[in-house]
């Protein structure tokens, strides 16, 4: 538990360490939020719920996304994968330590890193200009329990893509899949309550929806008691799984491991 | 410490895109040694040689595809983990430190990697950082220091849990004169005090000829010599070169005992064995001589001429 602490504030402090990248960021998002929170405005001058959602869920929802997309890292992640490719895996391998294990407690140190300096000021941006939807106390509370499991989700599906590396050294096709993928499915683009009703059940059945989707609706106050409890348990089991599937992955590359440089 | 039985490993490697064809190659082939505690040998061989490939089954992170390792007493691919708090291993090339972290921050990671309780921690550390003098870039992050300061960080990552058995690869390379010479007093002093064994791999033979008593020579996959250094010179260093300045060019020289094996200008150069007044007395008859010297074989003419296969 110390070591994952350890571990873990080497994460935040690895990210702290470029201050210029976060206020970059934060910029970004912020415009982000701004376009996105029009274009989906625009739909609801002719109709009051698209799904479950009305305009202030749907602002809720641009901002929360905004402030999260960090956090639970959506886009390309592939520190892992990068060692694979030019050896340095080698090290982390000669050391006595689980690579699962610590990438998971170097993530969850990072996390909090990200949701507290790309996340708070954008979603403030956004609370000042649009009439947001705040969460009951208890809701905030397993809204936080939410974005933690949806972190741990998150990692566990960065961890199975990039030990792709073992097998194919070179992610980059195979990231792009999974970015892409992640950004749909997740309801990074769109509320997942926006699909057709096909596509939104193949989405819930699916592990990207516990990475964002299903902490917006917990904030949104969209789940109440057990079903509230259903929703944080399937994202316990997502997380379950896609780090079990990303130990068999190591397991299975790290014996066919052939050290890249020498 | 360690004892290598027959020691193999293949890859497979596959080549065309359409109709893959399957190559085996054997990076290392039917290797066998054994080193006692307390040495600090040096492992030699050319680039692609399998020196990398034997450490990395040494340490567990390749599985043998045939032969027997022990490590000190456990077998290092199924038992990787409890392996790993017993050995050092730095690879000279590699970055093993937080790159964007203080240095520090590296150390102190890995105290709570290897478990090290924070006395011993505190005195270890300590002593690093009067041998090595890390005291100026102790709070550097690690992508700002030089590469003298980082191999010293290095090795104090590599020996803060103060391992019984040290792998480096490659410890000097890249290493200003200054710098090498604190690297090669640091080793022999972990080594002489302590009786940390030490398994150095180089292509600098400055540091084997300093530090090594014992030489293990890798070629093509295939162990060609381990034996003590004053052995190797015995045995392949008998040959001397004669250095002759002549008045002019000529033609390669032909004297009977001897071999010219470099003609530059008015110089050449004349490999022989036995002693060296018979043979300028043959010379200096042959032609007219400017001047003369003669070399010894240093380490690096005799590991040049074990590599372009002269057993």
């Amino acid at each position: 538990m110390r070591l994952d602490w350890e571990i873990a504030k080497r994460g935040w402090r690895r990210y702290a360490a470029y201050p210029w990248a976060t206020a970059a960021g934060v910029f970004t998002n912020t415009i982000f939020g701004f376009l996105q929170a029009y274009i989906l405005l625009a739909v609801f001058r002719h109709r009051s719920h698209v799904g479950s959602y009305d305009a202030a869920d749907t602002v809720t929802y641009v901002w929360l996304a905004q402030a999260l997309i960090m956090t639970v890292y959506v886009f390309g992640w592939q520190e892992l994968a990068l060692r694979i490719r030019d050896g340095a895996i080698a090290t982390d391998l000669s050391r006595p330590l689980d690579p699962q294990r610590y990438w998971l407690a170097f993530d969850l140190g990072r996390a909090p890193y990200h949701l507290l300096f790309r996340g708070v000021l954008p979603f403030a941006v956004g609370a000042l200009v649009f009439r947001v939807h705040y969460p009951s106390p208890l809701e905030a509370l397993a809204f936080a329990g939410s974005v933690a499991l949806a972190v741990v989700v998150s990692l566990g599906f960065r961890f199975l893509y990039n030990a792709a590396a073992f097998w194919l050294l070179d992610i980059r096709g195979v990231m792009t899949v999974a970015i892409t993928l992640n950004l749909f499915l997740s309801g990074m683009v769109m509320p997942l309550t926006f699909f057709p009703g096909w596509l939104r059940s193949i989405a819930h059945a699916l592990p990207f929806a516990s990475i964002l989707q299903t902490p917006v609706d917990v904030w949104l106050g969209k789940h109440h008691g057990a079903d509230l409890a259903g929703v944080l348990a399937l994202q316990a089991l997502w997380a379950v799984v896609l780090l079990g599937l990303g130990r068999l992955a190591l397991r299975g590359g790290a014996r066919r491991l052939v050290v890249q440089g020498g | 410490m360690i004892e290598v039985e027959h020691l193999t490993k293949e890859f497979v490697v596959r080549r065309g895109r359409l109709r893959r064809e399957r190559h085996v190659v054997e990076a290392v082939r039917d290797i066998s040694f054994h080193v006692e505690r307390g040495e600090l040998l040096g492992y030699l061989g050319p680039n692609g040689a399998g020196k990398s490939t034997t450490i990395k089954m040494l340490t567990g992170i390749l599985v043998p595809s045939g032969g027997r390792v022990t490590v000190a007493g456990l077998d290092p691919s199924k038992r990787r983990v409890e392996l790993a708090k017993r050995i050092g291993a730095m690879f000279g090339q590699r970055v093993q430190l937080w790159w964007d972290l203080p240095l520090i921050d590296s150390f102190e990671l890995l105290r709570h990697i290897y478990r090290v309780p924070a006395d011993r921690y505190r005195t270890s550390l300590q002593r690093f950082r009067t041998v090595l003098d890390l005291d100026p870039f102790l709070h550097t992050p690690v992508r700002q220091l030089s590469l003298g300061q980082r191999i010293r960080g290095e090795l104090t990552a590599a020996m803060l849990h103060e391992p019984e058995l040290l792998f480096l690869d490659e410890p000097t390379i890249g290493l200003d004169v200054v710098a090498k010479q604190r690297v090669r007093d640091f080793l022999v002093e972990i080594n002489r005090e302590r009786g940390v064994t030490v398994l150095l791999t180089t292509h600098d033979l400055g540091d084997i000829e300093r530090l090594c008593e014992r030489l293990l020579v890798i070629d093509r996959g295939s162990l060609i010599w381990d034996g003590r250094i004053g052995e190797l010179k015995e045995r392949y260093g008998r040959d001397r070169l004669l250095i002759v300045d002549l008045e002019r060019p000529v033609p390669p020289l032909e004297v009977a005992g001897a071999v010219v094996e470099r003609v530059d200008g008015p110089r050449q150069w004349l490999r022989f064995r036995g002693p060296a007044a018979d043979l300028t007395a043959r010379v200096a008859a042959a032609t007219r001589l400017v001047d003369l010297q003669i070399a010894e074989p240093d380490i690096e003419e005799i590991v040049r001429r074990i590599y372009a296969g002269e057993r």
